[in-house]
Formats: C-alpha cells, sequence, structure tokens
C-alpha cells in the first residue's frame, strides 16, 4: 500500500481481501442475472457480465462501512445499462428485496434497465451515457470541501469515454486534484454497434491520454480483483485515478464473450440453459 | 440585475457555507468578486466546458451544497441540455441555473448568444421551476428564494445592468409561483415579466393617456404558473395585453390562451412576443427588441393607442 494511501485508508470498516470467495460470488451473480434475462426480452447481460468483478470488488472490499454497517463510500454507476449487476447486490446485501428484483422493468415495479437516483443504493440517475463521471467529480469535490474522508467511486464504460463531456470531467477533476475520486473504465472493447478498437482507432492509447489529462492512471485486468485492488492501494495521490479494466464483455457464456448483439438480447431458453452449464462448469 | 443577484448571493453566501457558485469561463462581476476572494474554494470555474458545469453542480448538490450555476443564459440551458434534464430535473436537485443576458440582452453578439426561446425551453422540463425577475428588487427576491428553496431546480432568467427600480411602488410583494399586481388600474391587464416590463409599463402609460386605466402584473414565475391568480385576470378584464421578451412557441402568451380556452375567457387577449426567427441585425438590446417587433410605439399602433 502506497504511503498515501496507508493515510487516506483510515480505520473504517472494510473486508479483507478473499479473492476465492469473491469468484464464488462472481459466478453467483452471473447466474442470478442470468436468471432475471428470462423476465424481460431485452436487457443488458453482456455489459453487467463485464464489470461484475469490478463492482463486487467496490461493493464487497474497496468501499468502507461506517460501524453500523451502511457505506460510507459512494458508488456512482455511470454506464447505467451495467446497472443489472448493482441489483443482484444491492438485494444481496439488503438495500433491495427479492420483490423488487423480481419486478424488475414491470408495472409496479422500481428497478429499470437504467438506475434511477433515490431507489435505494443508488448514488445517481443514469443511462444517458456521458453523465456519471461529471456528478462524480461534483460529488467528490463537496466532499473534499466539507472535509471529509469518503470516496467517490465511478464506473465508465469505454464508450463513455467518447462522450465529450466525460473528458470535461476529466479535465476538472484533474484540476481540482480530487484524489477522492477513484474511477474504472470498463474497457470491453465494444459498443452498442461494433468493436471500439477496429472502428475507432484514433479512440487510443488510454492510459496516456487520461494521464495528459491530469489523471493518475493504470492499465490493469478487469476480471482480476487482486490486480485492481492493488492498483487501488498503490495509488499515489494527489489526482484523481482512473484504472483503465481490459474486460471480456459478456464474460463467463462463451456464446456471448466479444458479440456485439448481446449487448441488447437476452438469451433463450437454450441459450439460458447452455449459459447455467457453462457457469456451472467453471465453478468445478 | 447582475450586481443585486452579486448583492445578495454574497450576503447569503457568507451565512450559508452550503452556497457555492459554479461558472463557465464568465468573469464574476461585483459583489461575486468579492465572494470568490473571500471564498476561493465555494467559486468554481470550469471553463469553457458547459457541460460540467451542470454535472459537479449536480454532484455537488447530491453531497448537501446548494450550487448557483452561472454563466451566459444560452450556454446554461441550449449547451448543456440533456445535463440540466437529467442531471438536475430528474434528479430533482435544488440547484439554480443563472441565465445572464436572458432573451436578447446580449443584442451585439448575434443570435448566438440570444436565448430567445429559454423561459419556454426551461418551463417544458418536468420538476424546473422558472423565475425571471423584472428589475433589480425583484432579482433580489427571487435570489433570497432560490438560495433557501426545497422545491427543485430552478432556471432564474436575469437581464444584465441598468434596469430601472418598477417594483417598489407595489402593493404586493414577491411571492413565489404567484403573480404580482404592480400596478392598479381597472380598464385593461398588461402582463409581463423580465426587463421588457419597462415598455409594459409605457404601453401601460400610453392606455392612461387614451383615458383607461391598465393594470399591470409581474409574472415573475413562469413555471409553475399561477393559474388561480391568473384565471382571475382572465375573468376580471375584459381586455389582457401580454408582453413578453421570449418565442412565441412555449411563451407565457400561448400558455395564457390555453388557459383563456380551459376557462372559456371572454376577454380580448393581445399579445407580443419575440418573433420565431433569428434576427439578423444589431444594435442596442432596445433595438434588437424593435426589430422583433417590441418597440413600443409598435405595440401601441397594433393595440389602437396611436
Amino acid at each position: 500500500m502506497s504511503l498515501y494511501a496507508q493515510r487516506v485508508e483510515t480505520k473504517l470498516r472494510r473486508n479483507s481481501p478473499d479473492w476465492a470467495a469473491a469468484r464464488h460470488r462472481c459466478r453467483a451473480y452471473r447466474r442470478r442475472i442470468l436468471d432475471l434475462s428470462q423476465q424481460v426480452t431485452a436487457m443488458h447481460v453482456a455489459p453487467a457480465f463485464s464489470c461484475v468483478e469490478i463492482v463486487d470488488l467496490l461493493y464487497n472490499n474497496l468501499m468502507r462501512r461506517d460501524a453500523n454497517g451502511s457505506y460510507r463510500d459512494v458508488f456512482l454507476m455511470s454506464k447505467g445499462h451495467g446497472c443489472m449487476v448493482q441489483y443482484v447486490i444491492l438485494q444481496e446485501q439488503g438495500f433491495l428485496s427479492q420483490n423488487d428484483l423480481d419486478l424488475y422493468c414491470k408495472p409496479n415495479g422500481r428497478l429499470g434497465a437504467h438506475p434511477d437516483y433515490e431507489t435505494p443504493g443508488i448514488e445517481a440517475s443514469t443511462g444517458s451515457l456521458g453523465h456519471g463521471l461529471g456528478m462524480a467529480t461534483g460529488q467528490a469535490y463537496a466532499e473534499a470541501l466539507k472535509g471529509s474522508e469518503v470516496l467517490i467511486y465511478c464506473v465508465l464504460s469505454d464508450g463513455e469515454f467518447q462522450e465529450g463531456s466525460t473528458w470535461e470531467a476529466m479535465m476538472m477533476a484533474a484540476n481540482l486534484r480530487l484524489d477522492n475520486l477513484i474511477a474504472f473504465m470498463d474497457y470491453n472493447d465494444f459498443t452498442g454497434l461494433e468493436q471500439l478498437s477496429e472502428a475507432h482507432p484514433a479512440f487510443y492509447p488510454l492510459v496516456p491520454k487520461a494521464e495528459a489529462f491530469g489523471w493518475e492512471a493504470v492499465a490493469v485486468d478487469g476480471h482480476d480483483q487482486a490486480a485492481m485492488h492493488a492498483a487501488v492501494m498503490g495509488r499515489r495521490g494527489g489526482r484523481p485515478l482512473l484504472l483503465v479494466c481490459r474486460t471480456v464483455k459478456g464474460k463467463g457464456i462463451s456464446y456471448m464473450e466479444n458479440v456485439a448483439i448481446w449487448h441488447y438480447r437476452s438469451p433463450n431458453k437454450e441459450e439460458y440453459q447452455q449459459g447455467l452449464r457453462e457457469l456451472a462448469d467453471e465453478a468445478r | 440585475m447582475r450586481n443585486r443577484f452579486a448583492d445578495t448571493f454574497y450576503e447569503l453566501g457568507k451565512a450559508d457555507a452550503r452556497l457555492c457558485v459554479v461558472v463557465a469561463d464568465i468573469s464574476p462581476a461585483g459583489s461575486i468578486a468579492r465572494f470568490r476572494a473571500e471564498f476561493p474554494r465555494r467559486f468554481i470555474n470550469t471553463g469553457v466546458s458547459e457541460q460540467i458545469m451542470i454535472g459537479m453542480a449536480a454532484g455537488m448538490a447530491q453531497r448537501g451544497l446548494r450550487p448557483f450555476a452561472y454563466t451566459i443564459a444560452t450556454f446554461t440551458l441550449y449547451r448543456p441540455f440533456e445535463m440540466v434534464r437529467d442531471d438536475l430535473c430528474y434528479q430533482n436537485l435544488p440547484v439554480t441555473i443563472v441565465g445572464i443576458g436572458g432573451g436578447v440582452t446580449y443584442s451585439t453578439l448575434g443570435a448566438t448568444h440570444h436565448a430567445q426561446e429559454d423561459v419556454a425551453i426551461a418551463s417544458t422540463i418536468p420538476n424546473m421551476s422558472v423565475l425571471a425577475p423584472c428589475d433589480p428588487a425583484e432579482t433580489e427576491s427571487a435570489t433570497r428564494w432560490c438560495a433557501s428553496q426545497q422545491v427543485g431546480p430552478v432556471y432564474l432568467r436575469l437581464g444584465k445592468a441598468g434596469e430601472p427600480d418598477l417594483t417598489s411602488k407595489a402593493q404586493q410583494a414577491w411571492e413565489f409561483g404567484k403573480v404580482r399586481q404592480l400596478r392598479a388600474g381597472g380598464d385593461v391587464a398588461i402582463l409581463s415579466y423580465g426587463p421588457i416590463m419597462k415598455r409594459a409599463m409605457a404601453v401601460a402609460d400610453r392606455f392612461e393617456a387614451t383615458g383607461q386605466r391598465a393594470a399591470v402584473f409581474s409574472i415573475h414565475t413562469l413555471k409553475p404558473l399561477d393559474r388561480e391568480g391568473l384565471s382571475r385576470i382572465l375573468e376580471t378584464y375584459k381586455r389582457g395585453v401580454v408582453i413578453e421578451e421570449c418565442a412565441p412557441n412555449g411563451s407565457l402568451a400561448m400558455r395564457l390562451k390555453e388557459l383563456a380556452w380551459d376557462l372559456r375567457a371572454g376577454c380580448r387577449l393581445d399579445t407580443f412576443t419575440l418573433k420565431d426567427e433569428f434576427i439578423h441585425c444589431y444594435g442596442s438590446h432596445d433595438d434588437i427588441l424593435d426589430a422583433h417587433g417590441l418597440g413600443t410605439a409598435e405595440i401601441c399602433s397594433r393595440l389602437k393607442l396611436a
């Protein structure tokens, strides 16, 4: 852990890492998302699967809790279409009920395909891309102004880094030297239509771009929680941190991995059964 | 107006540490400069970046602060429209958007700087309140309300400088969401808001000169519209006149006519708005209002007051 992190990461409650348990949890989350995918015809399964390890790391490790169990740190899901993984974790932790999940995208339910502010555990309404980092910057600035020790975590899709508004936020967060802001880019290399690296070569390089905008930036495997944890704990401070997390869209289900259509599609019955088998095989 | 806003904000900001200003590369005038000098961390300049101005203001409000996002009216609403809609209004956050130079105030800068649809656009978004004071005193009342309200996002539409006092003799105090009578009269009701109120007063004088008593109302709260107060006016007066610095679509004029239809009101209603077009000419604020057909003489002529 860097000296900076030692100073900031105070005595607030935090689970010590257990990566084997985390792998088990992540498999369970994927399975529950697959189950939910059978309730609606279209949902963002693959974009949720690419950030399961990231979001699990936040809720079950990085975000610190008060003695009463409530989260002190804040997580803002800028890539709102990845919120299925957030929902299943919030349900597991008691912020949402099973009934909430059963009514996902249904009349009388309160959970839609994008997260809505003031739903328990949801820190901002997102869905339209390129909004989250700006709000996270404002949140981080407010906490800095108050002199609090709260950290603001934000998960963005790679596609959101095509939005000019995200770069306005990148610039401003660095200008304000917001070292209480930690962002994760879910770099799965696919937007809704196609593969980023093929269609938009000028999108790269990513780490030097972020560094040029005044951020500390680290490239890391977005399915390797120990690596992401080490990157966060090793941050130097004095500026915001971006983890460029290389991920696989649809991670864990062979037919879904790196196939653009799964940005929107839900598996049919056969595909669902195959998905369950693959997750079970992985567990063995 | 700009200075009175700044003076009021400075005074309120000294007492309430939650109040912050987020500007997008606009020079802080008067007391805002003083506020910046005394509370440098509560004055944030995002530079020429309006999306982050609104996004940051939203995030700050989510963590308990009371930000005022402040720049030229067009750039508060048009450039970052989706941030205004999603970040502020959808989440219903108590952020005040201060649009300086609403309407065609920036008369020499061309239509890129004319916020001629600002009131209409802001009024279409759910949860948004829209305030357009007509003089420095109303600006102060509106600013005080914005700093302490629990309602949600507000678009506070201001002029710029040199607006005369028009309300010190009014019997009624400024109250959010209520029409305010500035001048009494029984024959005709003139409704207006914002700096063009000056012309509404001049038109009222011309009515008086022809022996007709003209009441003048400040419709300083465009949203929520005071349907009850406006209904009373439509039912009391035989003749109504609307004079406003806003494009016709979504204007007070349009909404008043809609209300009049609902009420089956029988009064005559003459309305004067900006034209539904971009004006390619320059000059003073008055010149541009004239070019839009809002010259006092032209209004009086169309009202047969010549």
